[in-house]
């Protein structure tokens, strides 16, 4: 089995340019970022995938694969439910060294049928990890022959960690939804005001910030993709009306993909910051009348922005005073960085700097839009560079993920957590005051006049001591 | 005494086990200027880096050879081979420490091969020592991984040959479950004997969450290399935990150094049995201090073990935390009534119930027995379990995410057994078992009151 695989690698990627390049190029494969050996970070296209399609929470999300992959990695995210809690629980076949030599696909099948007797899910995706796929385990006909015995979807999800990056591992779960899922059911009704959200997980609960502003215009999330999703809802996905895609250039593929086959228009929003708040409604709003919505609705989202912002605002306004000019340095993969940099410009702060690791060149172009030509666009920070430019005082806060949280606070640098595994929910109005009052907070907080402090022993006791 | 099963699941629900690879990496971590790298994937990496910051709640210096689909059907070679020269340039480090993962064993790659021919190739790195440690994720949990990488480096880095012992110079090999605290503790009772140990690997000074005044790339504290090279020099290996033998005995083939295995030093007479050791080595008398912290915990034995008597306890853990912390319990009069741990083990027998199940956190909360337990012990993916029980968690091994501190906590020696002691019988004390009222149905009662209630 393998010596095949391996005959097909060299066959395979069978293109000029592969051919062109040289034995070690070559080896390294088409993955669209090339990693580079001992200075790579990042998670791998498995790990995409489950960031995916883990919160469609009645559904199991079995890893096949050694402990690795899932005995490191579950349980770490905060995509929140409101009802079922099986998304949650860490379902891996576990392989030995048995399972590797004889092919693991007994074991997934009998692993599939424990969850599937003892869980009754929804729905069941099984990730194929590296080593299955290495040693060829033949998952999608194992996933078939379990859902027609077990009479639920078992859905194969081939993303192995291998094949590429966390966003290659995104895009995979949305092709993954568009073969196996979306269109597979049918609502009980369907109303005009149907709208699906696209690449909004539910972090910390953010969807629960949008979705009473949604409720006041009559709006109805069909199927969120997937933050807090329930399986039959993806599934009736493609009787929505419109289609909005959230902060992610990976899923905008599978938006478009719905477009060609159920002609569902779709748009790029935030809801991060007040006034791409108010663009993803207005925008919402005006789409769906096109489609048929009445269009009184237009009226109506302009009466709930009209409502809403000037509150957003006033709630906001003790804060600007305190905030203004304080330099933020935002390094993130995870939300559309353009978005988070207006929305932090409209309480007068300067962006000094911001990741564009997974943005694409026209969310570059915007981000230089609003901070000037010569804004410092990063991709990958390394760690000393990072300690370097906060140590020497050249950020008042650094807004990132908890990977580099500890080389902030070594500096004693404030600090805000703004991806994943973040608590504190910043969507929508009500999130936007959230945000400027967690940035306050952390800025101002008592806590950096005491670790500045020298030490009794270092003399001159007022002195910066970072 | 405990018969060990092996779960019969083709599927683990809320798995108890981290990868080997993550404690082969976490060994590491304790010597000083070190990087360990993954040989597999950048996932593995990632997952495994992670959960090390979530722990530690420190920058953890940790990279991949970022092997992709078609390097690993090819060979990694070339992967492992940039890999350090990246690392080399731009990290200095002393010693690149190597796991294997899955992935790579699977391709069953001569990694030491490789690697031998790599380092005559780059005279340029004469400064750096590279250890290659196999860990595959298919065979055992973070302990086997730890156990792995010491012996790893006891092979590469101690000095060949036999040599004159050093009076007062001894090895100690910490067990994977022993936080900074517990390494620090320990090395200074150690200390307090006029003794000077080699920590083999110290976590104490390298992942105890000190301020740095400037940036480094790779660990800051531990074990320095130079030292590890001399413990062939000492005059006994104190090896703390079953999983520590393998290590152990390759450092007394190499160079003919004795050893000691304590399978625990939590509970008052595994710790004095380390203490007349200890006595042994020294030719000295125990110091004051020690004596004063033996008899305060006696007095906390006396305090506490009403509190633990004929309380029940559900426990999940590597095979030789498992064993720690179940026989400390039974010695307060605790019992182990359902106890899961990673894989099978001749140290598990040891353990204080009638079973030991190898699964997940699943089985734990599937063999107690309804309502008859109070107390669970796990790691922070515990809480579904102690949930389904009903019972508190108390969280001990790795990860532990959700608790501040955690890489300071102590629980072995006189003080850290003390330590433990205090944390758990207070869980017991805030849940111990209701009373159940008898309502008396021949009460008298006052005529007015029957008026109001009528
Ligand atoms: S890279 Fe492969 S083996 Fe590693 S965690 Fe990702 S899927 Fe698992």
């Amino acid at each position: 089995m393998l010596k095949q695989r391996i005959a097909d690698a060299f066959d395979e990627p069978g293109c000029a340019a592969n051919r062109a390049k040289s034995e070690v190029d070559r080896k390294r494969g088409c993955s669209p970022r090339s990693l580079v050996p001992g200075a790579a970070a990042g998670g791998c296209a498995f790990d995409g995938a489950k960031i995916a399609l883990q919160p469609i929470t009645d559904a199991a999300h079995l890893v096949h694969g050694p402990i690795a992959c899932e005995g490191n990695g579950w349980d770490s995210r905060h995509a929140a439910t409101s009802g079922p809690e099986l998304y949650r629980t860490g379902l891996t076949t576990d392989m030995s060294e048995l399972d590797i030599i004889h092919g693991g696909e007994k074991r997934l099948y009998r692993a599939i049928r424990e969850v599937a007797g003892r869980h009754r899910p929804a729905a069941i995706f099984v990730y194929v990890t590296c080593v299955p796929s290495l040693i060829g385990d033949d998952v999608e006909t194992v996933c078939d022959a379990a859902a027609e015995r077990f009479g639920l979807p078992v859905i194969p999800v081939d993303a192995p960690g291998f094949v590429g990056s966390k966003n290659l591992g995104n895009k995979l779960a949305g092709q993954v939804l568009l073969d196996r899922v979306v269109g597979t059911r049918e609502p009980a009704r369907t109303t005009p005001f149907d709208i699906n959200i696209i690449g909004e997980y539910n972090v910390a609960g953010e969807m629960w910030q949008i979705l009473p502003l949604l409720e006041r215009l009559g709006l109805r999330v069909l199927a969120s993709i997937t933050g807090d999703a329930r399986y039959h809802e993806v599934a009736c996905a493609h009787r929505a009306r419109v289609n909005m895609v959230v902060c992610s250039q990976a899923m905008v593929s599978f938006a478009r993909a719905m477009e060609d086959r159920y002609g569902i228009p779709y748009f790029e929003g935030s809801f991060y910051g007040i006034s791409d708040t108010s663009a993803a409604l207005r925008e919402m709003a005006r789409l769906l009348v096109e489609r048929g919505a009445p269009a009184t609705l237009i009226p109506h989202t302009e009466a709930l922005i009209a409502e809403e912002e000037p509150v957003a605002w006033r709630r906001i306004a003790p804060y600007r005073e305190r905030l203004r000019g304080k330099r933020v340095l935002l390094y993130t993969g995870g939300v559309k960085s353009w978005s988070v940099v207006s929305a932090l410009q409209d309480v007068g702060m300067t962006v000094i700097g911001t990741s564009v690791r997974k943005s694409t060149e026209d969310d570059k172009e915007r981000i230089k839009g609003l901070m000037g030509e010569d804004a410092a666009l990063y991709g990958q920070i390394p760690a000393k560079d990072l300690y370097r430019m906060l140590a020497a005082g050249e950020a008042d806060i650094l807004m990132s993920g908890g990977r580099t949280q500890f080389v902030a606070l070594k500096t004693k640098t404030p600090w805000l957590d703004i991806n994943q595994e973040r608590h504190h929910a910043y969507a929508g109005y009500d999130g936007m005051v959230a945000l400027v009052r967690q940035i306050d907070a952390a800025i101002h907080h008592s806590v950096w006049r005491q670790v500045r402090r020298r030490a009794p022993w270092d003399g001159d006791r007022d002195g910066d001591g970072r | 005494m405990s018969i060990v099963e092996v779960g019969t699941k083709a599927c683990a629900v809320n798995p108890l086990k981290t990868s080997p690879a993550l404690g082969g990496a976490l060994a590491f971590l304790g010597i000083e200027r070190s990087l360990p790298l993954l040989h597999g994937s950048q996932g593995c990496t990632a997952f495994a880096l992670v959960l090390l910051v979530r722990h530690f709640r420190e920058a953890i210096p940790l990279q991949t050879t970022a092997m992709s689909e078609l390097s690993t059907i090819l060979g990694g070679a070339d992967n492992v081979e940039q890999a350090i020269g990246n690392i080399y340039e731009r990290a200095k480090p002393r010693l690149i420490g190597l796991c294997s993962t899955a992935l790579t064993e699977t391709r069953d790659e001569d990694v030491r091969g490789d690697l031998r021919a790599l380092m005559v190739r780059h005279p340029e790195w004469r400064d750096l020592s590279v250890v290659y440690a196999p860990t595959p994720d298919f065979a055992g949990s973070l302990e086997v991984g730890w156990a792995s990488a010491v012996q790893a480096m006891i092979d590469a880095l101690v000095e060949d040959g036999r040599r004159m012992p050093v009076r007062g110079l001894v090895n100690l090999l910490p067990a994977s479950y022993m936080t900074p605290g517990d390494v620090e503790a320990i090395r200074d009772v150690v200390e307090s004997f006029g003794l000077s140990p080699i920590v083999l690997p110290d976590l104490s000074r390298s992942l105890d969450g000190h301020v740095p005044e400037t940036y480094v790339p790779t660990t800051l504290g531990g074990t320095p290399v130079e030292q590890v090279a001399r413990m062939g020099a000492s005059q006994l290996t104190l090896a703390i935990g079953e999983h520590m033998r393998g290590a152990a005995e390759a450092l007394e083939r190499r160079s003919g150094v004795p050893f000691k295995v304590f399978d625990r030093l939590t509970g008052l007479e595994a710790f004095d049995g380390f203490v007349e050791t200890l006595m042994e080595v020294s030719g000295r008398p125990a110091p004051a201090r020690l004596r004063r912290e033996r008899s305060r915990l006696v007095d906390a034995m006396l305090d506490g073990h009403f509190f633990f008597t004929g309380r029940t306890a559900a426990v999940a853990a590597e095979p030789d935390l498992l064993v720690a912390v179940s026989r400390f319990l039974d010695e307060m009069g605790c019992r182990t009534v359902a106890a899961v741990t990673t894989m099978k083990t001749p140290a598990a027998v040891a353990v204080p119930c009638e079973s030991v199940v190898v699964g997940d956190l699943d089985d734990l909360a599937c063999l107690v027995p309804p309502g008859e337990c109070d107390l669970v012990i796990a790691n922070a993916h515990g809480e579904a379990a102690a949930a389904a029980i009903g019972a508190p968690l108390h969280r001990m091994g790795f990860p532990v995410f959700d608790r501040l501190g955690t890489a300071h906590r102590v629980s072995v020696g006189y003080r850290g057994t003390r330590e433990l002691l205090f944390e758990i019988g207070n869980l017991l004390i805030d849940h111990q078992p209701d009373h159940r009222p008898y309502l008396r149905r021949d009460r008298e009662v006052s005529i007015d009151a029957e008026t109001v209630n009528a």
